[in-house]
């Protein structure tokens, strides 16, 4: 790429930091320059966000109807999985998967509570009353 | 304690490992060290597409070697050695930072960018091999050097602890490492160095064994693209387009990114060197640059939903088996290269 070619296109990154980018100078030479970005970049990462959102819409819906419980509405909305809430609360996963269903939550000790909540960031209530 | 070091230089770069270990190293006084250098001796570039593996419900591929390597692969050609640390609880994972910085010694550490509070929101999944470099504390906030960043930044004591003890694969575990017993290198030592990681690299991306990972692994990736409309459907596999191209140019890095970097690496190394023959091979690394970045370009006309055709993945399948074989030209010639 040579430095003219640095695409300036307003991302994410701007008035956050630029990228760093290696480049060619008019003498053919290596040097580095500075990005604010890159629509193609600026479009995937849009994408991946559209893709959540729809999902943690999904999930909210879900949650409000009754089949699944808070607990996986926030696992989506907070970007992780099973195996990332399973690392955050020690529980396993398949366990998690039974916490999923709203009439075991309904059941779920404070101190478990706790534990969802604490890993999501949220209080319990939170956790608790979310009804979609 | 509130003890500041003022003495750590900040330096970006476009790949948060090179920029720590070169920041490191040249703390230590390697004031030679740049980011090409390091990427280059410590191997950093690779290619490996892990079929069985998901990230974010997409195709996991890898444009680089193993988080840590390219730090401890320079280092070991240098004659450094890389001191790390990792801890099973927090409060021993918070003493040792304390203690390592309040006797005046700058650490890497790594990382995850999820709680990093300094980041670009949309920036901040669950990705837990970020590196940043700790030199200082003042008023409880740890002073920090993060090399995608322009400028030095701070993280609370609180922040410190949620990124460092952030959970998932390549959970940190409050990782902490820098280098120790740098000496004053060669210039043989350093050609030596030079021609072995070359020599290494070469290696790794023709001959590894398996259909997934080097310049196979690059066939690999068309092949599943040539599949994909018809096995998931145009919006999902426009999806996977996009998971590709986030990977691929992710701040500054990735696949073409990292062909830039090792372009300018060969450029620095037939300095070094006097190697003729290094700066010819460094144009093909441009070229191959140049086209990962039309490819993504491409892909990226596939998931805004402009063109979503069978043809159109073909296109851009047949865009990546062309960069495979330009690619494996030049690391034949790389593997020949004698010092």
């Amino acid at each position: 790429m040579k430095k003219e070619d640095v695409p300036q296109d307003p991302s994410a990154l701007t008035g956050v930091t630029r990228d760093v980018c290696y480049v060619k100078d008019k003498d053919g030479k290596y040097t580095t320059d500075l990005s604010i970005g890159w629509d193609v970049k600026k479009q995937a990462l849009d994408n991946a966000w559209e893709d959540i959102h729809e999902r943690v819409t999904e999930a909210a819906h879900q949650v409000e109807k009754g089949e699944i419980s808070p607990i996986f509405y926030f696992m989506e909305k907070k970007l992780m999985d099973l195996t990332l809430l399973s690392g955050y609360t020690g529980f396993w996963k398949w366990t998690i998967k039974r916490h999923f269903k709203p009439s075991v939550f309904k059941n779920l000790s404070e101190s478990k509570l706790n534990i969802y909540a604490k890993a999501f960031d949220i209080s319990v209530k939170e956790l608790k009353e979310f009804n979609g | 304690m509130d003890k500041i070091i003022p003495l750590y230089q900040h330096i970006q770069t476009a790949h948060c490992e090179n920029g720590v270990a070169t920041g490191l190293l040249k703390h230590h006084g390697l004031d030679f060290m740049t980011e090409p250098l390091m990427f280059g001796l410590g191997s950093g570039i690779f290619y490996i597409h892990i079929p069985f593996l998901m990230v974010n419900g997409g195709p996991a591929i890898s444009y680089r070697s193993m988080p840590g390597w390219i730090f401890s692969r320079a280092s070991k050609a240098l004659g450094i050695k890389v001191n790390r640390k990792k801890f099973n609880n927090e409060k021993d994972a918070y003493d040792y930072l304390n203690q390592q910085i309040s006797t005046g010694n700058p650490v890497g550490c790594q990382v995850g960018v999820y709680n990093l509070p300094y980041f670009p929101a949309e920036y901040r999944f669950h990705f837990n091999a970020h590196n940043l470099v700790v030199y200082g504390k003042e008023n409880g906030e740890y002073l920090v050097s993060d090399p995608v960043m322009e400028t030095v930044t701070k993280l609370t004591e609180e922040d410190m602890l949620k990124v460092r003890f952030a959970k998932g694969p390549l959970a940190p575990k409050g990782h902490v490492y820098y280098p120790e017993n740098v000496k004053p290198v060669s210039k043989e030592q350093l050609q030596k160095a030079i021609f072995k990681a070359i020599h290494r690299t070469a290696f790794e991306m023709m001959y590894l064994p398996g259909p997934i990972v080097g310049v196979k692994g690059i066939n690999y990736t068309a092949n599943q693209i040539r599949k994909w409309r018809e096995k998931l459907g145009p919006r999902k596999a426009g999806l996977y387009m996009g998971q590709i191209v986030r990977m691929q140019e992710e701040i500054g890095t990735g696949g073409g990114g990292f062909r830039f970097l090792y372009a300018a690496f060969l450029e620095q190394a037939s300095e070094i060197t006097g190697n003729q023959k290094l700066l010819t091979l460094s144009d093909e690394f441009t070229k191959a640059g140049d086209l990962w970045r039309t490819s993504a370009i491409n892909m990226g006309r596939i998931f805004k939903g402009r063109l979503n055709e069978q043809k159109d993945f073909l296109e851009s399948a047949d865009m990546l088996d062309h960069i495979a074989s330009i690619e494996k030209a030049a690391y034949k010639e790389l593997r020949k290269i004698k010092m």
